[in-house]
């Protein structure tokens, strides 16, 4: 395991381009998702929000 | 033949059609990513001269791979948006350049870390690396465009104009290992040749190309199906559609 | 009007403009030389080193020197509403792109050259290097024309303007930059500079070919 985790003495190079990876795509993920759930919540935030003017 | 294409290209029935689609293409980049990053970090034997530090490959050429296909994505995207005028290829050119511009990121700093061991130096100005920088500033000046115009619409279609015009240095990139001799490697993988390296050392590799592939899809169609409620927010389907998850947000 | 006619009036009228406000057609040359001078005090007047850095110096500034010239290019006719009327009105637009660009070439490029010759040879650069630095200005600075007036076209008028064309502008420009450089200085070394001039004459026809239409379609896209 700590083989592994060396990685022939290259393992700081080989573990922080796989770490900067993870980080950039993970992000990338989060805020994909985002962008498709805000959109409807705030489509469905504004109509509601009309409703209230509408009632008072 | 243009209205089987019309229907798919209509927001309405792009976004019903696609419910299903982002959940696949997750767990199919999941799988393969496991199985890509398995089959990179434990089963590929050490290069020979490299050691393992060569298996920063695993990410780099992928990660350089989309670069290029995820702007001839958009490239296409635009040239639809422009000729025919279809939204939804708006949508998709907006959509795919934040995630085409992380690529490009992630192939200079990989590359730049992996040349650190092979190189001995975090840069080299070489023909290949330095059009992967120009890349970069491509994508974020398609970027900064879009954001300048206020209109949506107008600010997709300058967008794809903008690409358009970029398009013509992807061939000077893409040549530019044969143009000059320089530091950098040459491609791994062409065509028609036989690839130089080792098949244990080049399925992982095309896995990793796989799965980055399917990542850009899951995550552009999600940030598309956000955009498609916005375009059409004044159409019938999309209140019934806001109105539904108002109605669960309330109940 | 014919298209020739068409061509000639939106030169003339670019030309005619630039004589009233000399202004403005000046200030692109002189930001020109004084980013040139600035490398000598910053380097230091060691004429060896000048003469190394000089192609490159010379290149760099005319590009920068070209990214602010182009803010105006489409700017004046956007503010008085011309330009909106020109796009509305059926014009060929990829006609007058290819004018607009040429008058730009006239008014920014063909200075640059000539005033790239004292400048140069400030700088320890003569000779057959010199002539090769020319020819490979010359065909730079005209697709550099071509060029900065479709992404003009496409950023007039938005807030961050100057800057952001420049910004749009710059990475396109490398190409050019890579092959002019490398012509000088190949001819600096007494090796050829033709395949790299080949190559900037390839990118001006597909220049002059491609980017009227990209104009146009920006100015539609933008003043439609």
């Amino acid at each position: 395991m700590a083989e592994f985790l060396a990685m022939g003495g290259y393992g700081a190079y080989v573990w922080s381009s796989y770490a900067i990876t993870a980080l950039v795509l993970g992000i990338n993920a989060l805020l994909a998702r985002r962008a498709e759930r805000t959109a409807l919540q705030a489509l469905a935030h504004d109509l509601t929000g009309d409703d209230d003017d509408a009632t008072a | 033949m243009f209205a089987f294409l019309h229907k798919y290209a209509s927001l309405m029935h792009f976004y019903r059609l696609s419910a299903r689609w982002s959940g696949w293409l997750a767990l199919a980049t999941a799988l393969l990513m496991a199985y890509g990053l398995y089959g990179g970090l434990v089963t590929a034997p050490a290069d020979y001269q490299q050691g393992d530090s060569f298996r920063i490959i695993y990410i780099h050429v992928p990660s350089a791979w989309m670069s290029l296909f995820i702007y001839m994505c958009m490239a296409g995207a635009g040239a639809v948006a422009l000729v025919w005028k279809i939204k939804l290829a708006e949508i998709w050119l907006r959509a795919s350049a934040p995630l085409g511009a992380s690529f490009t990121f992630l192939a200079l700093v990989t590359g730049s870390i992996w040349g650190k061991p092979m190189w001995g130096t975090w840069w080299v100005w070489d023909a290949r690396l330095t059009s992967e920088l120009i890349l970069l500033f491509l994508y974020v000046g398609i970027m900064a465009l879009d954001n300048a115009i206020e209109d949506r619409r107008t600010g997709a279609r300058a967008a794809a104009v903008l690409t358009l015009i970029g398009v013509v240095n992807i061939p000077i990139i893409h040549y530019s290992v044969e143009w000059w001799s320089t530091l950098h490697q040459g491609p791994t993988v062409s065509k028609l040749d036989r690839p130089s390296i080792h098949i244990d050392m080049l399925i992982p590799l095309l896995v990793m190309a796989i799965a980055f592939t399917t990542f850009y899809f899951a995550a552009a169609l999600a940030r598309v199906r956000g955009g498609i409620l916005a375009y059409d927010r004044n159409t019938n389907w999309v209140r019934e559609l806001v109105g539904r998850e108002a109605a669960r947000g309330h109940g | 009007m014919s298209m020739a006619g068409v061509f000639a009036a939106v030169v003339r009228r670019e030309l005619r403009r630039a004589a009233r406000s000399q202004s403005e057609a000046l200030y692109p040359l002189i930001f020109f030389v004084l980013a040139v001078i600035l490398y000598p005090f910053a380097l230091g007047p060691d004429p060896a080193l000048l003469a190394r850095v000089a192609a490159g110096v010379v290149w760099v500034a005319a590009l920068l020197a070209a990214s602010l010239s182009l803010d105006t290019l489409f700017r004046n006719d956007y503010g008085d509403g011309s330009l909106e009327l020109v796009v509305l009105s059926g014009a060929p637009l990829a006609l007058v792109a290819l004018a607009k660009a040429s008058a730009h070439w006239l008014l920014s490029g063909v200075p640059i050259l000539l005033l790239a010759v004292p400048l140069a040879l400030a700088l320890e650069l003569g000779g057959t290097t010199l002539v090769i630095l020319l020819a490979s200005l010359a065909l730079g600075s005209a697709c550099m024309s071509l060029i900065g007036t479709a992404v003009s076209a496409l950023t007039v008028g938005l807030r961050g303007g100057g800057m952001l064309l420049a910004m749009l502008i710059l990475p396109l420009y490398i190409p050019l930059l890579i092959f002019g450089a490398a012509a000088t200085s190949n001819a600096a070394l007494g090796l050829g500079a033709a395949a790299e001039l080949y190559f900037l004459a390839g990118l001006l026809v597909l220049a002059v070919t491609l980017t009227p239409w990209a104009t146009a379609a920006a100015l539609k896209i933008r003043m439609g």
